[in-house]
Order: structure tokens, then sequence, then C-alpha cells
């Protein structure tokens, strides 16, 4: 049993199903031998990752997908020992960019969180329908172990780490070169996390060891990628798929699971998801548990921090007072220490302020938002920047309403 | 440094190398080379556009004698700042390897380097003649390209280096901006001012690389390139193999053009802007969204949307109020902010600057 995000995923460029174009113009490139630096960017949920699996397979075969983990101990410069952990095929080395230590955890356990809520639903669900609990228990360690150790504790802060990587793996060559491509690939996933240090040293990387090796960077932006290494790569940008491309994998998936999905509910959740297939696929797993056969009206699971966000954002529109800010600070803690993303909270908490907001006040509140959201970013202690938000919002929306009041009492 | 080279000729050796050089284009080289270095001057003649400094260096070629230590800034990014280098050094090719170090941005240049790498390397005396007898000047050449990234202290460990070793040793400082490089140093060399590329001359050169490539190319492409490239011919020629590796046997259109450079549309941001000042915020929103998923950058909208606003006719007064707008956004963005946030924020700001007339 594993979830239809992983059964289904397409192992090969010409089984995509969309930005068929792209997919043809990337079979090209792997025809044409002369392979570059590729620099693929999109929104997560867009299916960079399949993509870039798809154009391995192309390029080594079947080989690729028989991944290892391997254990590397490098010595920076200063003499301390750093111990990574890689996921390696005989032709290409994945390395996460993630800058380690705390943000790892966190970001690591919201994915969990997001990505596996729906999986103790449906836990939840086979249980009471008399499966084995230890069964679904062990399975689901194990996902949030290979997760873990795929993501994990890359010390990669320090650019030496970036540069040993790849010097090893560029250095030693390909073995049966006649029969094989004479490179190997390093895959350097979220790129735009890696300090602007160790980008500089991937510009010198990436044009020494040419011969011997290629990267693949994927990003979610390339505002944060340097100018120089954009352009060594050939970026290629991955958009979401749109609405009805969402819709039509949905159907097509649940024809193989030999499930009948009315087309409402194909929309619905399409439009739910806001275009990122990866949720739409797990949504569409969680309704499928919920109840089947479908109903076109069935409704839609939604994550438990969802709702608590929106809650917490009809209590400060509701009441302005120093009491209701404490009692919102309490929930804004209870978010963080459930690890959701401060950005996610701050992006959550203004589209549902937006909703309760008419003209003139909108525009201050997406300033707002915009303003301490930055702040975040650069301070280390997240629930100021959150909690100063909402004191502000709750400032201007009472000033906001006190000023109707008047206008209406002349 | 001596690696990479050494890389780069173990790739294609010399003999290769010249009779592609000298032979047909359409041979195909064992290795493939990125065109900007197939395609890259190979004498002084053959450097486009920058009369002025042609004119110079010829002169000082043709007594032997640089006598100057070079310095060749650009005030944009031009491709050719690094052509000149080459083209002093190819007075002998041969001996590429023993009178030339070559520093860049990506290796260490510390005030430690600067002291002992380049010092010794500087203090070397070389003969006068060439292997085969021939003369050649008797002193050897340190280029350092983005001389201005390099740190203030280890600028100033150049300095007497420079004066002392001149004899022996020129020295090349490559750079985008002269004013981060400390005044001593400026005062001690000849500057070479290298101006960005007149578009006419960027299109007969990439026009000529597609000839000799034998591929397809509408006449639009070439133009979008041009003007997407911004005065880069470096840009220009990666993204033309690019588009020629993507799409083999096809034509080169502009819409490969944009989709490589990831430029956005113009259409999307006509109708960014067209919401900016008709529609209402709830539009606004969903349009930044769709712009956000569709995996464009957020600097790219940015400075797209900057080149638009200017060419609007709004007041002096709302042009500077978004301009200003813009630059705390680009800040924000680069300090890691959220890009659909600070981008409704700038958008709100046009809109609420666009209804004010």
């Amino acid at each position: 049993m594993s979830l239809w995000v992983d059964k289904y995923r397409p192992t090969s460029l010409s089984k995509l199903d969309y930005h068929k174009e792209q997919a043809a113009q990337l079979r090209n490139l792997v025809q044409c031998g002369d392979f570059p630096h590729l620099l693929v960017y999109g929104p997560s949920g867009g299916g960079k990752k399949s993509r870039i699996m798809c154009l391995l397979r192309e390029l080594y075969g079947a080989g690729v997908e028989k991944l290892r983990m391997e254990h590397q101990t490098l010595v920076a410069p200063s003499k301390k020992k750093i111990e990574i952990n890689t996921i390696a095929s005989n032709y290409h080395l994945e390395v996460n960019a993630r800058q380690g230590g705390r943000s790892v955890l966190f970001h690591l356990l919201f994915h969990c969180f997001t990505s596996y809520f729906i999986f103790f639903f449906i836990a939840s669900h086979l249980i009471s329908s008399s499966f084995s609990l230890l069964h679904i228990l062990f399975h689901l360690l194990f996902h949030c172990f290979t997760y873990f150790v795929s993501t994990v504790m890359l010390e990669t802060r320090t650019r030496v780490v970036i540069q040993e990587l790849i010097k090893t793996v560029a250095q030693s060559q390909q073995i049966q070169s006649s029969t094989q491509r004479e490179f190997k690939v390093v895959l350097l996933t979220e790129v735009d996390r890696l300090t602007k240090d160790a980008q500089h040293a991937l510009r010198r990387t990436m044009e020494k060891y040419t011969a011997t090796c290629r990267l693949i960077l994927c990003s979610t932006s390339t505002s944060k990628v340097i100018g120089p290494i954009r352009s060594r790569c050939l970026a290629i940008r991955v958009p979401l798929p749109s609405t009805e491309e969402v819709c039509s994998v949905l159907t097509a998936v649940c024809k193989k699971e030999g499930l009948l999905l009315p087309p409402e509910l194909a929309k619905q959740i399409s439009e739910r998801s806001g275009r990122n297939l990866r949720k739409a696929l797990l949504m569409c797993e969680a309704c499928r548990v919920q109840q089947y056969p479908f109903s076109a009206d069935q409704e839609i699971p939604v994550a438990d921090w969802v709702i608590y966000l929106r809650e917490t954002a009809n209590a400060i529109v509701s009441q302005q007072s120093p009491q209701r800010l404490l009692e919102v600070r309490a929930r804004l803690y209870e978010l963080l220490t459930h690890c959701i993303p401060p950005d996610v909270i701050m992006k959550g908490l203004l589209t549902e302020l937006l909703n309760n907001c008419d003209g003139q006040l909108k525009t201050e509140v997406a300033h707002l938002a915009a303003y301490y959201e930055h702040r975040l970013q650069l301070g280390n202690k997240a629930i100021y920047h959150l909690e100063a938000f909402v004191a502000r919002f709750m400032a201007m929306y009472k000033k906001f309403m006190e000023d109707g009041l008047d206008g209406m009492m002349f | 440094m001596q690696a990479f080279l050494k890389g780069a000729t173990v790739q294609a050796p010399k003999a290769q190398k010249e009779k592609a050089l000298a032979g047909s284009s359409t041979e195909k080289t064992v290795k493939a080379v990125p065109w900007v270095e197939k395609y890259r001057p190979k004498c002084v003649d053959e450097v486009a556009f920058q009369e002025e400094v042609v004119a110079v260096l010829k002169k000082s070629l043709e007594g032997a004698d640089v006598s100057m230590l070079t310095w060749n800034y650009s005030s944009s990014p031009s491709d050719e700042t690094f052509y000149i280098a080459l083209v002093i050094v190819l007075i002998c090719p041969v001996l590429y390897r023993q009178r030339v170090l070559e520093l860049n941005a990506s290796d260490e240049r510390g005030i430690q380097v600067i002291r002992e790498k380049v010092k010794t390397f500087a203090q070397l005396t070389v003969a006068g003649t060439r292997p085969d007898g021939k003369l050649c000047p008797p002193f050897k050449i340190i280029i350092l390209d983005e001389a201005d990234s390099m740190t203030p202290p280890a600028q100033a460990a150049l300095r007497r280096t420079m004066e002392k070793e001149s004899r022996t040793t020129r020295f090349c400082l490559i750079c985008n901006y002269i004013s981060r490089i400390i005044e001593p140093l400026t005062s001690r060399c000849s500057k070479f001012r290298f101006k960005p590329l007149d578009n006419h001359i960027q299109e007969t050169r990439l026009l000529d690389i597609c000839e000799k490539e034998n591929l397809k190319y509408s006449k639009e492409g070439i133009s979008a390139l041009v003007r997407v490239s911004e005065g880069d011919l470096r840009k220009a020629i990666t993204f033309l193999q690019s588009a020629a590796r993507l799409s083999i046997a096809k034509e080169i259109t502009e819409h490969t053009i944009t989709e490589i450079a990831g430029v956005v549309p113009n259409k999307m941001i006509d109708n960014l802007l067209h919401i900016c000042f008709r529609g209402t915020f709830e539009k606004l929103e969903v349009a930044v969204r769709n712009l956000v998923d569709e995996g464009y950058a957020a600097t790219q909208i940015l400075s797209q949307l900057h080149e638009s606003i200017i060419e609007k006719d709004f007041g002096d007064k709302q042009k500077s109020a978004i301009a200003e707008k813009m630059a705390v956004v680009s800040k924000c963005m680069l300090d890691g902010a959220d890009e659909f946030l600070q981008m409704l924020s700038l958008c709100s700001v046009i809109m609420q600057q666009s209804s004010q007339d």
C-alpha cells in the first residue's frame, strides 16, 4: 500500500500528463547529447521533481531508480568534521540544500504534517474498519523515516559541503564510458536556500568539472539564485497545471484505481487544491477513504490547522481589544508549536482577513502583511512579527470602523 | 586556475581546436564547446564595436610594448570585457600557460593569496623571445577578473607589487564598477571603457552564428533575443544555443526565446497593469496569484513592470511613488521575503496611485 501520489508518479518523459511540449523539448535535449546544466524552477506541487527523475531515466535508463543511501564524512578547513547523508544511484547524487539544524526539522515536520494529516485520516478510518493497526503505524513510520533521511541534516550552510560533494562525484570518472554517458549528474534541490557564499562557490565548480559532471538545480523561484548561476544554466520553468489538467489527472488516477469520480467532485477538489497536483491527489485519496462511492457534493476534508487558522482570523475581526490580542497570541503559539511555518500562517491570515474588509482597507492590510513577513524573514523569533501584524491590523480595523460609524452619525 | 586551463586544453587538444577554428565550423569538435567560447573573437580586428579601445591596443601591440597596465572596465556586463585580455595574450598563444595567471571571483583572492601566489608569480622573469626564436614581449600577464569583488585590503596589497614588478609583469584588471576599486589602484592603471553593444551589431553577430551553425530562425526570434539580452552578447549567445538544443531542426521562434529567458510575456504584464488601473482588489489578488503560480520569478516581473510603468503616462508624482515602492520590494525580495505578498503589496500601490489622477 502506498499513497497515490507515489504510486502514479510518471516514470518516463512520454508518460507525463501535462506540459507535453516541454517534455518533447527535454527529450530533444537528451538526444542531442550535449547536455547543459539545468535550472528547473516552479512552485511546489507542479511536478518539478517528477520531471527531473523522468529526465534522469531517459538519460541513464532504469538503473537510476536503484537508490542507495550513503553516509559521508567531510572535513571542513577548520578541521571540523561534518557528517552528511545523501541519496545516490550509480549515475547521480541527490543533495538537498536545506540550511541544516533547526529549520530543517521545522520544515520537515510541517511537510509531514500537511501531507500526512491525510494519512492519519486514512489511518483512523482504516482502523475503524478493523485493519491491522500495527501495519499502518509501521507504514507511517517508514514514510516519515524515508522522508527524514532524504531531506535531513545536510549542513550545507557551509560552501565546503557543496564543493566537496560535487568534487568527489566529478573526480570519479564513469567506468564504462563507451556504453554510458560520460558524465554523472548531481541533483541539488532547493538551491534558493543556499547561502550567497555557497552559490558563488558553485559557480566555479560548475565550470571546472563540466567534463565529468552536470548539475541539475531545482528551486521554487529564481529570484534568490544569483545571476551568474542563472546564466550558466538552461532554465526550465515548470508552471502549475491548470485546474482542467488537475481534473483530468484526478480522473485518470481514479480510473486506474477502478473508481468512478464524478466530474463535479473532481472540479471541486482541483479548485480547492490551488492547482497543486500533489495536494489534489492527497485530497482525492482522503475523500475516497471518507466515503465511497463518491457523491458529487461530498465534503472535502480540510486540515485541522487550516480550520484553526480561519477561526483565529475570525476572532481577530470580531473583536479588537488587548484581551482578544492575548487570546490570539495563544492561538498563534499553538500553531507554531505544531510546526506550521510562520510564513504560511501569515499568508493564511492575510487571505482570511482580506475576505473581511473592504476596498481601501485591503490595500493597507496587504502592505502590512508584506512588511511584517519581510521582517519575519530577517528576525528569528516569529511570534513577535505575527503578533505585531495582528496588533497593527486590530488598531487599523478598529479605527476604520469607528470612522465609518462617525460618518454615519453626521 | 591552472587546473581550469589544463582541464580546458585536455578537453580539446590544441591541434584539434585550431583545426576547428580554421576549418569549417559545421564540422563538430569531439567535445561540445559552448558557443560563447567558440565564437569569441580571436584577434583584435574581430572585436566588434569598441573602436577606441581597439585602436589604442593595436598601437601598443605594434610596438610590442604594452607599457601600461591595462585596465578594462565596462559600465555594463558586456562580453567584450574579457576579449581584450585574450587578445593581448594572442601575441604568443604558445606561451599562454606559462605567462598568464588568471584569477576570477570564484578563486580564493584574499590578501593571503595576493601576497603569496600573485607576488611569487609576478617576481619571475621571462625571456623576450619565443622558443622558435621570434620576438615577443618580455613580460607576463596577470588577469584579475571581476576585480571589483576583491576586498579593499586585498586590493591594497596589490599596490606595491604592481609597481615593483612592472618590469616583468603586467596586470590586467577587469571589473563592472570602477568605483569599487580603490583609488591608488586606478591611478596606476590606464583605463578602457567598454560600451554596451549596439542592438544592430548584436543582431549581425547572432545572424552570423546562425549562419555558421545552420540554424533555422525567424526574424522575430532574433530580435526577441536581442531585446531579452539587454546588450549582453554572452547572454544572447547562450540563449541561442539553448534554443537550438531544445528545438532540433525546428525554427527558433520568439516563443522559444522568451520561454528560455524566463521573461514574462508582455500580454501578462499588460493584463496585470490593466487590472491595476481598472479592476478591483479581488481581481488583482487572483491575477497576482496566477502569475506566481505560473512560476515566473518575481524579480523578473518586477523589472518588466518597472519598464512598462516608466513608459505609461502617469504624473511624475505617481511614478516616483511607485518607483520607490519598487525599490523597497526589490530589497525585501533579496532578503527572502515571500513573493506573493510583496507583489500584492506593490500592485496595490500601483492601483492606489493610478486612481489618484
